[in-house]
Order: structure tokens, then sequence, then C-alpha cells
């Protein structure tokens, strides 16, 4: 019998075990249901519950910081970018966002069997080989029930925010500062990549039909030579914006 | 195992208590409201104009820029807890402290940055 059996066995009883074949099936059937629902913002939805789910998954797993970072970045504010992006792109479907590349669906399936070796590398490594974060196997353990690795044990020894909050602060303070770097480089591109054509005579709420100038930016996305085809009234207020720059 | 998810009592009965709260709401509106039901209560308006297309419009993207400036916020925000807790009691308090402060800076900085772009505006 292999560790990993021998864990789930030792554990089949605990309340554990059933919290998270719950919301292990909560994850994973809203997981699907983002994936095959037709509708963007409810796929988005969705996604909130399957963040939900993970949340919990992590608390069990006595990661409390990143249940909580789980809850606040991404059922909070990640969610709202992707809702954000799809009012931006409309929802109505009248677009096909499908078979635009070419191979795509090869390039998804690689991609996604690719990602499941790593992540499935990625759990059961712990568990295998000698040299690895749980070196001692279960039979030695003194306690079969104790924790899975000894490491989270010691590293949570002060609470798990603490232990966080002292690794970031000195083994890991170059990350850290680099983290803020990252997010102001992500805040400059996306201020570049946002105001290419801000002009005041096109404030406003309208569907993109009512104003032309709005409709150049979809199509400047699908064809960048098309300048020339543009109204005039456009071209005029593209031209007042680069006298500006 | 057991006595850990025991810690989490408190917000498992919070969690059902806010669903209780919700459900008792729409029960007891319910029971109260008058029920006759027509098809024209179930427009968008029941008086003025009647809407032209559909609810979805294209939004600017400049109003993505405000969520994407929250999600920079809100990692910020993310790290000052850990920062806050480890600050009161290890022995390099300066350091953590300096090493926030540099931090803060770099992610404040694009706030006047934003302004000056002009990405700030509400219109």
């Amino acid at each position: 019998m292999t560790p990993l059996l021998a864990q789930t066995e030792a554990a089949s009883g605990s309340a554990e075990f059933w919290v998270f074949i719950v919301i292990g099936a909560v994850a994973l059937g809203s997981a699907l249901s983002m994936v095959l629902l037709r509708n963007a913002v409810h796929a988005a939805l969705m996604l909130v519950v399957n963040f939900f789910a993970i949340a919990v998954l992590y608390a069990t797993l006595d990661a409390q910081f990143l249940a909580v970072a789980q809850i606040i970045v991404y059922a909070g504010a990640i969610v709202v970018l992707f809702l954000f992006v799809l009012m931006l792109l409309g929802v109505a479907g009248d677009q096909a966002f499908t078979g635009r590349i070419a191979g795509q669906k090869t390039t998804a399936v690689l991609l996604g069997l690719a990602l499941f070796g790593v992540l499935a590398a990625g759990v059961a490594a712990p568990f295998l080989g000698e040299g690895t974060a749980c070196n001692v196997p279960v039979e030695q353990r003194v306690d079969a029930e104790g924790p899975l690795c000894e490491g989270l044990a010691v590293a949570n020894a002060d609470g798990n925010v603490r232990g966080v909050g002292f690794l970031i602060f000195t083994d890991y303070v170059w990350p850290f500062e680099v983290t803020s770097v990252l997010l102001v480089v992500a805040a400059i591109g996306a201020i570049v990549l946002g105001k290419r054509r801000e002009d005041p005579g096109e404030l406003t709420d309208a569907p993109a039909s009512a104003v032309p100038a709005l409709r150049d930016d979809d199509d400047d996305e699908a064809a960048s030579d098309e300048d020339a085809a543009e109204p005039a009234a456009a071209g005029a207020s593209e031209d007042d914006e680069e006298g500006t720059r | 195992m057991e006595a850990y998810l025991t810690s989490y009592a408190t917000v498992l009965a919070l969690t059902v208590a806010g669903i209780l709260l919700v459900a008792l709401a729409f029960a007891v509106s319910r029971l109260v409201r008058p029920d006759r039901e027509y098809g024209f209560k179930l427009s968008s308006y029941e008086c003025g104009i009647d809407p032209v297309g559909t609810g979805w419009s294209h939004t600017h993207i400049r109003y993505y820029m405000f969520a994407f400036m929250f999600v920079i916020f809100d990692v910020e925000t993310l790290f000052i807890f850990p920062w806050a807790v480890v600050l009161g009691t290890s022995e390099h308090q300066r350091f953590i402290f300096g090493v926030m402060l540099v931090f803060l800076f770099f992610v404040t900085i694009t706030l006047p940055y934003e302004w000056k772009k002009g990405v700030l505006k509400w219109v």
C-alpha cells in the first residue's frame, strides 16, 4: 500500500474528509459549469463559487492566509475585473470568439494535459522519494493521524498569518519588493493600452452603435490599416490627440 | 482534526444565519405582498419610455481602469495584514517597517501617475 492511500484511509472517518468530499464536489461542479455555460456572466459567477470552494479547501489545509487572500483578491477583485472585461467586449454573443487561432483546440488540450501533469507531480512529490518535504514514511511516524508534513506544523507554529508574514519579511523580502514593481508595471501597461483614444467628445455611455468614435476602437483591433476609411469626425479627434501627446 | 474544524463553527453559524436571514426576508415578503400578477408587471419599467435594445451595452475601457486599480490596491492591502501581525513581535522592526515603506512607495507612485494621465477622471 502506498503512503498516499494509507493516509487517505486514516482520514476517511474524519470531518475533514467529508468537508473535502463535499467542497471538492462543489469546486469541480462550479468549474465545469464555468467552462460549459454559454452566458459569460453566469460563467463568471460560477467562478466566484469555485473561488469560495477553493478557499474553504485552503482553510481545511491550515492555510488561513491563503484562504482569505483567495476570497479578497480572487473572488473580490479579479472577478470584478473579469466582469468589466465582459462588459467591455459585450456579452450579446454576436462576436464569435472561437476558432480565431489556428490549432487552438489542439494547443489547449496539450497545454491542459501539461498543466495536469505538473499539478499531479506537485501533489505527489512530497509523498515520493526520500529527500522531499515529507521524508518520513507514514509507517514510521509516531502519530499516524498527525500532520501530513512536519514542515507545515513547524511553519504554522505561531499561527499561519504570522508564519507567512515572517517568511515574507525575512527570506522572501526581495520577491516581495519585486511584487510592488510588478504591480506598478501592470498599472502603467494598463494605462498605456487603455488610454489610446481619450477624447472628451466621446465620453458617453451610449451603445457602441450610436457613437462612431467608440466603434473605431473595435475596428482597430481587427485591422489597423482602416484609418483611411474612418469617418471624418473620428479622424479629427485622433489628430487632436496626437497633437497633445 | 475534529478540534481544528470546530474552530470554524462560528464561521459556519454566521454563514447559515446570513442565508436564513435572506431566506426569511424573501419568505415574509412573499406572504405579505399582494399577489395579482399580470404580464405588464414583468416589464422592465411599468411606466415611462419602453427600453430600446438589450440591457448589455459596451462600456468604455476607462471604467476597466478603476477595476484594475482596485485589484492593485487590493493586493497592496493584502500584504499589509501579515506585515502588521509580524511588526509588533519581530526583533527586526525597523527593517520590516522600511521594507513596507519601499513597497508602499512603489505601489502608491501609480496614483499620481494616473492622476497626471487623467485616468482617474470619472466622466
